[in-house]
């Protein structure tokens, strides 16, 4: 066959320049194929307008002392909750380095009274009971998850159940006194 | 052309010296040498193809008059139950079939297990097999989102939350996975895109599942080789007759469900629309997915859960290394025998904490019942090193034959 021809360059070092064509040609190609699943993986990721829902302002002057409300923010649930002191108090009397995720009280709320995070539990995306009165709040005094038994304390920190993390405390901004925006 | 002529039909003989597809046909369907001596337990593979052509037929009729759309979904489904013609019957047989589509697919894989399909040369074949499990799976879960449902919507959350659990990336992940920051409407369009294509893609698997079987052949339930053609006999009319009768017998119990018991494996919370902002007081998912719900459950932490429960089905694949013994069927091996059966009381065991809340008693029960799935496989290589198998018979044949010599 014709193309059986010796190598042109020295076949001594095993490689040859049909050797280095083949790897850089198909090395190249294996690059342009990554780059041409990128956008089909990227456009699973969240859509631009999805991204524009991204803030939220809530009005809170109606919220009492003792009072918590649930808004939407990026499709979940965010409690707010206007804490009273007794539930301030026993926050801060936790011993931090017996937490499972070591948060203190002050690196979770802006303002002691209003404490704002996201309403799904950390273990498997449940959400916890505990805004409603009547809810049950758990040994802690907080908040508890139905799904599998996770339980918070007053700052939304995770003490007792499968749950690895502390309840997501979002971005926010008190906008004035009473309005706070959330993202 | 040096085609002999097999087909009386001239036109038949025309097309297949052009397209042998009726070689083919002949070849796997007709003549394909099976062993004599399979049981009834080897109706359910072909029970299992019945059901997946019943669920993609009813599955792109109901397509016609299904919204992916988080806004109607729910209702568009209704719509399908009250006012489309035939459309309760359609969605009952679909959701009902996923039901029956797993029994079938369980009794299979068990099947394999007792009498040790998943030995050499079938390796492969064995895997073909996980594969289409694996792919049912992920078609079952994303189907059962599609009503939209309480139970749709959180159980899309609890499952696809699990890949969180992966470090570092795993909430990129899921946030991928949604298309967003929860569960919503672009995670419903796709997960119906999806939930079409998967079974294809089932198609194609099960095409390769019969080249692997039809290259290696049929095991029997003494596990050993065929020696010759004494000890087959052709699949049809035989086993296309037999099949037959498995599928009249089966239909029986999958309509009598469709029709008086539509809703026996349904919960009752999927006929409430989602909503995000509650989660039912008790999630579980579907029935078939119980036993690996309770093994997630069972370990304390969240990553180990996640690698165990996605293990259980892994560790499947290296059942072919791992069975030390050479001997295929169970008829031969009395401890194995013995610890199939204990394995496979393990996992309804396993299935029955998955569907109760994890407190009490049954908190320990899914944790030892975790233990003792996961020990079955080491277990199965001491034993195959330990057993002392019963003596084989000569051939298929021969323990039919020997008793009829001597009279």
């Amino acid at each position: 066959m014709a193309d059986s021809s010796p190598p042109a360059s020295d076949p001594s070092d095993g490689a040859t320049r049909r050797d280095f064509l083949i790897y850089a040609a198909s090395g190249l190609g294996a690059v342009g194929a990554a780059a041409a699943v990128w956008p089909f993986i990227h456009s699973m990721n969240p859509a631009a307008d999805t991204l524009a829902l991204a803030s939220t302002e809530v009005d809170i002057s109606p919220v009492q002392e003792g009072q918590a409300i649930t808004v939407t923010w990026r499709g979940k649930p965010v409690f707010i909750r206007h804490r009273t002191a007794a539930e301030i108090d026993a926050a801060n009397k936790v011993d931090v380095k017996e937490l499972r995720d070591p948060q203190t009280d002050a690196q979770r709320v802006k303002k002691p009274e209003w404490l704002i995070m996201v309403g799904v539990c950390t273990h498997l995306g449940c959400i916890p009971l505990g805004q409603k009165p009547a809810d049950p709040k758990g040994e802690f005094g907080g908040w508890f998850c139905p799904c599998h038994g996770s339980q918070y304390d007053t700052s939304g920190r995770i003490r007792k159940g499968p749950a690895p993390l502390n309840l997501l405390v979002p971005q926010y901004t008190f906008l004035s006194d009473t309005s706070v925006r959330i993202g | 052309m040096s085609e002999q002529t097999k087909f009386d039909n001239k036109i038949v003989q025309w097309v297949d010296d052009r397209l042998p597809v009726f070689s083919i046909l002949k070849h796997s369907a007709v003549d394909y040498p099976t062993p004599k001596n399979l049981n009834y337990w080897w109706n359910f593979g072909s029970l299992a193809g019945m059901m997946l052509v019943i669920m993609i037929l009813t599955g792109i009729f109901l397509a016609m008059n299904y919204a992916a759309n988080t806004g109607i979904a729910f209702n568009s489904v209704e719509r399908i139950m009250r006012d489309v013609n035939w459309g309760w019957l359609l969605r009952y047989l679909h959701a009902n079939g996923a039901s029956f589509f797993f029994i079938t697919v369980y009794i299979h894989i068990f099947r394999g297990l007792y009498y040790g399909s998943y030995k050499a040369p079938r390796e492969l074949l064995w895997w073909l097999g996980l594969v289409i499990y694996l792919t049912m799976m992920a078609t079952a879960f994303m189907g059962y989102v599609l009503p939209w449902g309480q139970m749709s919507f959180w159980g899309a959350t609890v499952i696809t939350n699990l890949f969180s659990a992966i470090p570092v990336i795993g909430d990129y992940i899921v946030t991928w996975l949604w298309g967003g920051f929860s569960v919503d409407n672009p995670t419903l369009n796709r997960f119906f895109a999806l939930h079409y294509l998967l079974p294809f893609l089932i198609v194609a698997f099960v095409f390769l599942h019969l080249v692997a079987l039809h290259t290696v052949k049929s095991n029997n339930p003494l596990g050993i080789d065929v020696k010759g053609p004494q000890d087959t006999i052709p699949f049809h009319p035989y086993y296309t007759v037999k099949d037959l009768v498995g599928i009249g017998a089966f239909l029986i119990v999958y309509l009598g469900v469709v029709f008086y018991a539509p809703n026996f494996f349904g919960e009752p919370d999927n006929y409430l629309p989602a909503n995000p902002m509650q989660t039912p007081p008790h999630i579980v998912p579907e029935w078939y997915f119980l036993p690996f719900y309770a093994i997630l459950r069972s370990i304390p932490d969240k990553l180990g859960g996640v690698i165990c429960m996605f293990g259980a089905i892994v560790i499947l694949f290296f059942l072919p290394w791992i069975d030390s013994s050479k001997v295929r069927s169970a008829k031969f091996r009395p401890i194995f025998k013995q610890v199939f059966w204990i394995f496979l009381a393990d996992c309804f065991l396993l299935g029955y904490v998955g569907a109760h809340p994890p407190e009490g008693n049954l908190v320990l029960m899914g944790q030892l019942g975790t233990a003792a799935y996961f020990a079955f496989f080491p277990l199965l290589w001491i034993i195959g090193k330990l057993e002392k198998p019963r003596p084989l018979p000569q051939s298929i044949a021969q323990p039919v034959l020997k008793p009829m010599e001597k009279h």
